[in-house]
């Protein structure tokens, strides 16, 4: 179990003149929709509790007006809640001082945002450096450690121009330097790469993965696009209308969603790239080890399919068929199993993508069994239950 | 029941207030009137030793280091050309030493207002109860007719320089204010939001976010005021400021037409001297800054 780096208990967001006084209205149960007629004030978070672990990318999604963005801004407290308790690694921000608040900002988290938030009048190299400029650190140190950040983005040579004279994904490349030049252990993106065109999406989002395995960080990402969540969330939340619908591993969203909200966000996703064989595989039908025919049979009897795996000494060598080995003659029961004993049927790797499953799948009336890099064999994928899973079926996990 | 005449105040009492109000700030002034003017010394000081650096420059020299500041602010050959020339037919048209003079009032009137309306203004964009207060303020500044706040300021400190900037400043000073208002609060939210994410202390804030990027909004501020105060030279020479404004104001009484209008036009070749020096150099200071506007 990894620690605990913030935790969200009972956190309540109203905008208007008098919060508390929605709050029992709240309690009785009114919408968002009936509160806001009723009193004119907005509910932007309900009742959210949430524990965010150290090193996870853990993904906020949400429609639009959700309170996405109301609910990572309470993390740097950009925004103060009406109700409830934040904790990053034990401290209640809420009972950070001034000072203490500017230190903790400084230092404990960073920020990327959806529209850059670059500073215009500032070079590449000093907007990076910015945080570092904040903390007071030295012009030559700080766009020393600038630099270094920069070409870590790939984005060397680019550090006297302007954040105007640059594309979308290159200032966004400058956000992301920027937040990482701290050395913050948090990161929080708000819908970072929304504004971007799906091609360079795609490699920030590649960059932030290869990041990510280096640096360990905790990321809290926001997106609106499942694809992007699926693709870099540990674990991902669902927000409806400031409520949190479901939390958990990209899989359990998919496979079990919590409502017909969530269902209806899973709706479209591409399960084929989303989901690996391991996500979706059942366990072996059986797994046969025995050197002779008889032994191979005597293996298969306590079996309910009519096929099992053979494994011998090099491993995995193909699928048995009950009927094959019963219509050798009694005679040749003590013979030695060899290949034209058994068929031969691709295995699979378990972290393999649908997608490059499909073909292989397909080709054959038998589940392919699922086999890891030690050569064990884990599960099998029949095409059945691949057509259910990608037919968009669920599944209880 | 209909009376055609209006309701008003009985005339014994109006008199009445008048007088009262008026025997009042007379023994104001003349409680206060020196000690308030010993306020102004170093000022009124300053705008004589301004005022004689000028005029007591070889005109070659002055128009040098004009040309100079010029081309310094705005790299640009053309304006600075325009400069010379027109600096040469005031001087040719012997306005040399008016234009010295009111050169030297409309430069310490900018500075001042400046010096005052950008913290004002800043003020007031921090705070929506301030910007309440001030705004109507701004607004009475605007439009109250010049010649009623010189009377007070003429009772108080009579006749000469100081009152004379304190009437240019009254009037010029609100586009500085107001704009820099606006300028800091129009500051993109995104941008202020990444400030304060990485810890930046309010000082922090606004010297290294909200005013360079108000900056464009606070330089149009900066040249309508110059442009403000030019435009009071004529009156500012009612009450004894001397310069441009003083032959203008003669032509008047006198009906030299002429007189008038090459003066006239001496105010105008500043006014435009100023504004396109001003606003060549906000441009060049603003270039990196393109993106702000589509962003
Ligand atoms: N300062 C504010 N004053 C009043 N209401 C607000 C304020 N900020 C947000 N809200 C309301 O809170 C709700 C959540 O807004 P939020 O910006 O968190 O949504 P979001 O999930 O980030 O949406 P998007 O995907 O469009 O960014 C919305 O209904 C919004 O109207
Ligand atoms: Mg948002």
């Amino acid at each position: 179990m990894r620690d605990t780096q913030i935790q969200v208990d009972g956190l309540y967001k109203i905008f208007g003149k008098d919060p508390i006084s929605v709050m029992p209205l709240i309690e009785q149960g009114k919408t968002k929709d009936e509160i806001l007629a009723e009193t004119g004030h907005t509910v932007g978070l309900l009742d959210i509790n949430l524990q965010i672990q150290k090193g996870e990318t853990f993904v906020i999604m949400g429609l639009s007006g959700s309170g996405k963005s109301t609910l990572i801004r309470h993390f740097n407290r950009l925004i103060d809640p009406s109700v409830g308790q934040i904790l990053v690694e034990g401290t209640d921000v809420m009972q950070l001082g001034k000072k203490e608040l500017q230190e903790f900002r400084r230092h404990k988290m960073s920020m990327v945002f959806q529209r850059f938030g670059l500073m215009p009048h500032w070079s590449v190299v000093d907007n990076v450096a910015y945080g570092l400029k904040v903390q007071g650190i030295d012009k030559t140190e700080r766009r020393a450690k600038a630099q270094e950040w920069l070409n870590t983005v790939g984005l060397g040579g680019y550090e006297e121009q302007y954040p105007s004279q640059l594309s979308g994904g290159q200032q966004q490349r400058v956000g992301l330097a920027r937040a990482l030049c701290t050395d913050a252990e948090i990161l929080l993106m708000d819908e970072a790469f929304s504004a971007l065109d799906p091609l360079i999406r795609s490699e920030m989002q590649d960059q932030l993965i290869e990041l990510q395995e280096k640096l360990h960080k905790t990321i809290i990402f926001i997106t609106h696009d499942l694809d992007e969540a699926l693709r870099l969330g540990d674990r991902i939340a669902i927000l409806k209308d400031g409520m949190l619908v479901q939390v958990g591993p990209p899989v359990e969203i998919l496979l079990s969603p919590a409502d017909d909200y969530v269902e209806a966000f899973v709706k479209d996703v591409n399960r084929a790239r989303a989901l690996t064989v391991d996500n979706v595989m059942k366990p072996p039908a059986y797994r046969v080890t025995a050197e002779t025919i008889g032994g191979a049979l005597k293996q298969m009897k306590n079996s309910t399919g009519d096929y099992g795996y053979y494994f011998n000494k090099d491993g995995y060598q193909g699928i048995l068929l009950k009927e094959t080995l019963e219509s050798v003659p009694p005679t040749s029961l003590d013979d030695q199993l060899n290949a034209e004993n058994w068929q031969v049927l691709p295995g699979i790797s378990p972290d393999a993508l649908l997608e490059e499953v499909i073909p292989d799948t397909l080709a054959t009336e038998y589940p392919l069994p699922v086999i890891d890099d030690k050569g064990g064999l884990k599960g099998e994928l029949s095409r059945d239950c691949l057509a259910d899973v990608l037919g968009g079926k669920s599944r209880s996990v | 029941m209909f009376d055609a005449k209006f309701p008003s105040m009985d005339r014994a009492d109006l008199l009445a207030i008048r007088k009262g109000l008026d025997s009042g700030y007379r023994e104001f002034s003349r409680a206060y009137g020196d000690m308030i003017e010993t306020f102004f010394d170093p000022l009124l000081s300053f705008l004589i030793w301004f005022e004689q650096l000028l005029l007591d420059a070889p005109w070659w020299l002055v128009l040098t280091i004009l040309v100079g500041i010029v081309y310094g602010a705005t790299r640009s050959w053309k304006l600075s050309v325009g400069v010379f020339l027109s600096f040469l037919w005031v001087g040719y048209f012997g306005m040399w030493e008016n234009t010295m003079r009111t050169m030297s009032i409309i430069t310490v009137c900018t500075v001042i207002s400046i010096a005052l309306g950008i913290p004002i203004g800043i003020l007031m964009a921090r705070s929506d109860r301030v910007q309440m207060v001030v705004t109507p303020l701004l607004d009475v500044m605007q439009t109250m007719p010049a010649f009623v706040y010189l009377i007070p300021v003429v009772m108080l400190l009579g006749i000469g320089k100081i009152p004379g900037v304190i009437a240019v400043v009254i009037y010029a000073i609100p586009p500085v204010i107001r704009l820099t208002n606006l300028g800091i609060r129009l500051v993109d939210k995104e941008v202020l939001e990444a400030g304060d994410a990485y810890g930046a202390s309010s000082v922090q804030r606004l010297v290294g976010i909200q005013l360079p990027l108000s900056m464009p909004t606070i330089m149009a501020g900066i040249n309508q005021t110059i442009m403000m105060a030019l435009s009071m030279v004529v009156i500012a020479s009612m009450i004894g400021v001397k310069g441009l404004g003083q032959p203008v104001l003669k032509s008047i009484t006198n009906q030299y037409f002429t007189m008038g209008l090459l003066n006239g036009l001496a105010i105008v070749a500043l006014a435009i001297v100023f504004d396109r020096a001003s606003q060549a150099y906000a441009k060049r200071a603003q270039r990196h800054m393109g993106g702000l506007e589509n962003a």
